[in-house]
């Protein structure tokens, strides 16, 4: 028998070949420069390759070859959709490492901005989920528009919308005045109604309910073993919430509760979100009624902040976390008693969470994978560093 | 419930949002855009875009003693201080050449905080656009140079809270020459 004949026994004549797609990474639906390597066998996934690294900028090479309080800005650029939850998780990390206390009313503007944050990029990344499912702009634009108005009060406070840089090492860099307090409760007051009316735009809508229902389930030992964190690891019915394992800050003062799912599909990580922001309102409403005047920085602080190079915390290392809306945002420095971090590592939530990115694609439909990846909800600056 | 009940809220919410706009006020749902560049939003007092050069009465007269503490501090290195000298090659408590390159200036803000003369503050400016990155976006000295009057304008809070504790840093330095001029008066002056 010589080799042809074989090669054409063996050949189902129904067999298809499998097509290479590249998503990315210039492509809307992938959130930034960010590609995906898909194998398809029609239209359905046998693999994915995740290609990251090409919004690296060597953030954390950067950051030790500069004084710690020069880092803070750099931090902001991380995940550059909430750069308060950035700033609080470096701040908390330093004030670990030099032992740095907060004042009162500092802790509760922290608290205050990182729940504003959370609304923000809770409610930005629903309205692009919609847009990767197909619902183009209307929700994005209703998110917007209370994004919009969080947005202004962060640049009435801070200096500027997005790029905070508004956290220092044992307080915040400006105090908050009345009528921005005032500003916020109006805010914080009126967003259940925002998130009523968006509800009753999207929950029950059957259109999303049959794609994103039982599309890219994360089963929680999966997502367990694969350290996924934030509402991702949460819509798969895990309860950990850094808010409530840590207690850092002034959390343990207030009640609120961690919303879980129950199937972890796409579903479930949309609908984590909403309740998410429901509690965060829950925050807000109990740390607006519970701010007090008084200091916004810790005095002894001032005096370094005006010479960032006499900064010099002991040697040691310390590794601070926040729950970022993405997930667990941890700061790992190590210090060798100069004005420089000798060493400075971000565990990034957006790319852990992505790592499982596989596990959920394959053998779903090719469109499928987008609204997965957009209900992992990652930032490529966080990403990539 | 029947099918397609949930679209179909979902367009009634649709419809109210898009007849309502037109009644409603812009910051409760209305319609809020801004036709830019005819029209603008007030800027916040608080907003920051790029650093500028403080002076006192003529741009001679400027605050800045060529310190370069803000360009080491500054977190991409983007400002660039040479001090002056006089005939005999001794510095001045001036900046001969003062050359900030806004094209890789982050606006963290970061030299207004650690500028002990209060000379460097961050500005309202923000329409700075232009085709030569060389030419246009790195800002020399004369450029940089704005009067302590439109710091005043631009961020009336904080330029006051500047603008006191200069007076009574001043004074508190006459009061202290005066009692230091007296018992020393027959000593010979010290060589600064
Ligand atoms: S602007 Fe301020 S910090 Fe910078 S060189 Fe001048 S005096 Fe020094
Ligand atoms: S604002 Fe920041 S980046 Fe810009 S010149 Fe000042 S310190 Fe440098």
């Amino acid at each position: 028998m010589d080799e042809k004949t074989v090669t054409v026994q063996d050949t189902n004549p129904m067999d298809t070949e499998t097509l290479e797609v590249n998503f990315g990474p210039q492509h809307p639906s992938t959130h930034g420069v960010f590609r995906m390597n898909i194998v398809l066998d029609g239209e359905t996934i046998v693999s994915v390759k995740p290609v990251m690294g090409y919004l690296h900028r060597n953030h954390e090479q950067i950051a030790e070859n500069l004084t710690y309080a020069a880092v803070m800005p750099y931090t902001d650029r991380l995940d550059y959709f909430n750069s308060m939850a950035n700033n609080f998780g470096y701040a908390l990390a330093v004030e670990k490492l030099a032992r740095i206390e907060v004042p009162e009313r500092a802790q509760y503007i922290r608290v205050i901005m990182a729940e504003l944050t959370r609304l923000v990029n809770h409610v930005s990344v629903i309205g692009f989920l919609l847009n990767d499912l197909g619902a183009f702009f209307t929700p994005v634009l209703y998110a917007f528009r209370e994004r919009e108005k969080i947005l202004d009060i962060f640049e009435a406070i801070s200096g500027s919308r997005m790029m905070c840089n508004y956290f220092r090492f044992g307080g915040v860099k400006r105090d908050v005045s009345d009528a921005d307090l005032e500003q916020i409760r109006k805010i914080v007051q009126k967003f259940p109604a925002f998130l009523d009316e968006f509800e009753a735009l999207l929950t029950k809508n059957e259109i999303l309910c049959m794609r994103c229902q039982n599309v890219g389930v994360l089963p929680p030992d999966l997502a367990v073993n694969a350290s996924i964190t934030g509402p991702v690891l949460r819509a798969s019915g895990v309860n950990y919430d850094i808010r409530k394992v840590d207690r850092y800050s002034i959390y343990e003062r207030f009640s609120f509760r961690i919303p879980l799912g129950d199937k972890g599909d796409v579903y479930d990580r949309y609908y984590v979100r909403i309740l998410e922001m429901r509690e965060s309102v829950k925050i807000l409403e109990q740390a607006l009624k519970g701010i007090r005047p008084g200091e916004f920085i810790h005095p002894k602080s001032t005096s370094f902040l005006k010479l960032p190079r006499n900064f010099k915390p002991p040697v040691g290392e310390a590794y601070g976390r926040v729950e970022s809306p993405k997930g667990e945002l941890g700061y790992y420095l190590v210090s060798d008693g100069t004005p420089q971090p000798w060493r400075y590592h971000v565990r990034s939530p957006s790319l852990i969470n992505l790592t499982v990115l596989e596990d959920l694609c394959v053998g779903h439909k090719v469109a499928d994978a987008i609204i997965i990846l957009g209900s992992i909800d990652i930032i490529l600056g966080e990403l990539d560093r | 419930m029947i099918f397609g009940s949930g679209i179909i809220r979902g367009m009634f919410v649709t419809l109210k949002n898009f007849a309502t706009s037109y009644f409603r006020k812009p910051d409760e749902g209305g319609l809020f855009t801004v036709e830019y560049p005819e029209k603008r939003i007030p800027l916040k007092e608080r907003f920051r875009s790029f650093p500028f050069l403080v002076y006192d009465g003529t741009p001679e007269n400027l605050r800045c003693t060529a310190c370069d503490i803000c360009a080491r501090e500054c977190p991409p290195k983007c400002i660039y201080v040479v001090r002056a000298a006089d005939q005999d090659g001794r510095p001045l408590r001036r900046p001969a050449a003062f050359t900030i390159d806004y094209s890789v200036c982050m606006n963290c803000g970061m030299c207004e905080e650690v500028c002990p003369f209060d000379s460097i503050f961050m500005d309202h400016e923000f329409e700075i656009a232009s085709q030569d990155r060389y030419r246009e976006l790195v800002y020399t000295l004369t450029k940089l140079l704005k009067s302590n009057e439109y710091f005043n304008n631009i961020r009336p809070r904080d330029a006051q809270a500047v603008d006191k504790k200069r007076r009574e840093a001043e004074e508190k330095k006459k009061l202290a020459a005066a009692q230091a001029a007296k018992p020393k008066l027959d000593e010979p002056p010290k060589p600064v």
